[in-house]
């Protein structure tokens, strides 16, 4: 049963619909039977040309999923025929009869129920160590976020064609290096999940905090990002560190709109309005939490950084935090990571719960640190707790020191602020 | 952007007829794949309206009138809360909700107001704002 043609433009933006919520499942179908994702995007780009072309006229059809993957593999066949009519290999003509049977007895059958496995796979490949963080996160919000090559490049801020090139070239370089179309086991399998993980936090972070230009955040990247997280949950959920990252970027988010004033600049979280925080999200990142604790021995580092998001977001005030727990947990956190910028954030949180002398006295051992040496927020922590010990002077000196760091052009206007005030011997207001 | 997903009520769900075995399986699957796509973020049944009351405002006057409400049609008997990227998209997963019995049914699109949509409020009304989500908050944590 087919629906009255509509006009042109309402069915493309139907269309879009269906393809980002089937392309995920599209390309995992597909490169299961033909065994190579870049062929299989390809296959599904040509279904979702054929329905951009027939769909206008003749409704779009009930099951769409259904009729993308039937056609996608009859493009398949198309393909194999034709090159069978080249002279190749032996062993290539008997992999390609391989993959036709596959195709033939169920042309017209919808998905099957493997289909959370190949969504996996997918998953896995597009993450995969071999290609860059870059290219990882393009072809992940590509082939499982159903997003365009436009989409990606606008929230990237860099043009299509980058973008374009970018999964084109990560595709090559999957086929190149004979990345098999699986879900590792065994040893592997950790350091590919956090590969999955770090892809997914990365794209978030994107969205969260941009490292450069006028926005302070793009959060259609964190909507993808927590989507991606989501459906990770529910592949794989019996990992606890998957359900930590999404407690952490569902608690994340859940202070999007209270991050930025009206006028665009940024609010940190000690001074946001914690009313504007999203009741649900940090509902939902809670039961992650919940979740991703029951799940683990040792607290996972997303689950530790959850925990920590999860101190502030059921605090009515920052003073009402409980910063003792904080501490505790970034020491868990320091002795997982080992990282720097851990120990700064440490450092913080014990000057709130014991002073901002102890905190200065922590900030100040991690001045020679080699990897904090162009880090902004090191001079900008240091600067608010010389304005906290009164030490106007010396805070002002870090603030401009911070500005300059900054990339983000919000950010180096509010320490300029914070700056000048110091400079006439006042507490920034902010 | 969030939307509701508002399903309207039958004939049976205001009789209080439990669904089907069939439909509880078919509702479980879908339920299941909105949750795997990653887009539902809340979701709940309401029992009929015999279980329910209005309070009609009129002016200084309240009157409560007891459940059930005869305009079946215009009632209420689930929600889902979802997160798309578009109206197309929220309407292209209503589409896919199961609908074994052949019955007639609705499901209404609603789009749900969130805090940017209230950049005109007033400071007073945002303070109120702030205290009631505090104390919330201070409930839910």
């Amino acid at each position: 049963m087919n629906e009255r043609a509509a006009p042109v433009a309402a069915t493309h933006r139907a269309i879009d619909a269906v393809w980002r919520i089937e392309a995920p499942r599209l390309i995992a179908g597909l490169a299961r039977i033909v065994r190579d994702v870049g062929l299989a995007e390809d296959l599904a780009q040509d279904a979702l040309v054929a329905a951009l072309e027939q769909w206008p006229d003749a409704g779009i059809p009930r099951n769409p999923g259904a009729w993308l993957m039937a056609t996608a593999k009859h493009r398949a066949i198309d393909r194999i025929r034709r090159n069978q009519r080249l002279v190749r290999k032996q062993e290539e003509i008997a992999h390609d009869l391989a993959i036709e049977q596959a195709l033939a007895p169920d042309l017209d059958a919808t998905l099957d129920d493997d289909i959370g496995d190949d969504l996996l796979r997918l998953i896995f490949t597009a993450c995969h160590p071999v290609l860059s963080p870059d290219a990882r996160a393009a072809l992940t919000l590509r082939l499982l976020g159903g997003l365009t090559t436009a989409e990606i490049a606008r929230a990237y801020l860099v043009s299509e064609a980058t973008v374009a090139q970018r999964i084109v070239r990560a595709k090559r370089t999957l086929t190149a290096a004979r990345v098999p179309f699986e879900a590792p086991q065994g040893a592997d399998r950790a350091a590919r999940l956090n590969s999955v993980l770090e892809v997914v936090y990365l794209i978030f972070n994107e969205g969260y905090a941009a490292t450069a230009g006028d926005d302070w955040m793009r959060p259609g990247l964190c909507e993808d990002a927590l989507r991606l997280g989501r459906i990770l949950a529910g592949l794989m959920p019996d990992e606890p560190e998957v359900h930590g990252l999404l407690a952490l970027l569902e608690l994340q988010a859940s202070r999007t709109r209270a991050r930025t004033a009206p006028n665009g600049e940024p609010i940190l979280l000690f001074d946001q309005n914690r009313a504007l925080w999203d009741r649900l999200l940090i509902r939902r990142g809670l039961e992650s939490l919940r979740r991703a604790e029951a799940l683990s021995g040792a607290l996972g580092p997303y689950t530790l950084q959850a925990a920590i998001s999860a101190c502030h977001a059921v605090a009515r005030t920052p003073e009402e935090t409980d910063w003792e727990r904080i501490v505790a947990l970034y020491d868990a956190l320091a002795a997982l990571l080992g990282s720097p910028v851990v120990e700064l954030n440490r450092a913080v949180a014990v000057s709130m719960a014991f002073g901002p002398e102890a905190g200065l006295e922590l900030v100040d051992g991690l001045l020679d640190e080699p990897a904090l040496k162009n880090y902004h927020l090191l001079p900008s922590v240091r600067g608010d707790l010389l304005v906290k010990l009164g030490r106007y002077g010396d805070a002002r000196k870090e603030f401009e020191r911070a500005a300059a760091l900054t990339r983000n052009a919000r950010e180096q206007t509010l320490l300029r602020e914070r700056a000048a005030a110091c400079a006439i011997g006042v507490a920034p207001k902010r | 952007m969030r939307f509701m997903m508002i399903v309207k009520a039958t004939d049976e769900s205001e009789a209080g007829v439990m669904p089907s075995d069939e439909l509880l399986l078919e509702m479980g699957k879908y339920n299941e794949e909105l949750v795997n796509a990653g887009i539902m973020l809340d979701g709940a049944g309401l029992h009929p309206s015999a279980r329910g009351a209005r309070v009609m405002f009129s002016g200084d006057k309240r009157t409560v009138i007891d459940g059930p409400f005869t305009e079946t049609k215009e009632l209420i008997a689930g929600y889902w809360i979802i997160q798309a990227k578009s109206l197309e998209e929220a309407i292209e997963w209503a589409r896919r909700c199961p609908n074994p019995s052949g019955a007639e049914g609705q499901i209404e699109i609603r789009q749900v107001f969130e805090m940017e949509d209230f950049a005109y409020m007033s400071d007073a009304s945002r303070e109120q704002h702030a205290r009631v989500e505090q104390k919330l908050s201070g409930q839910n944590g």
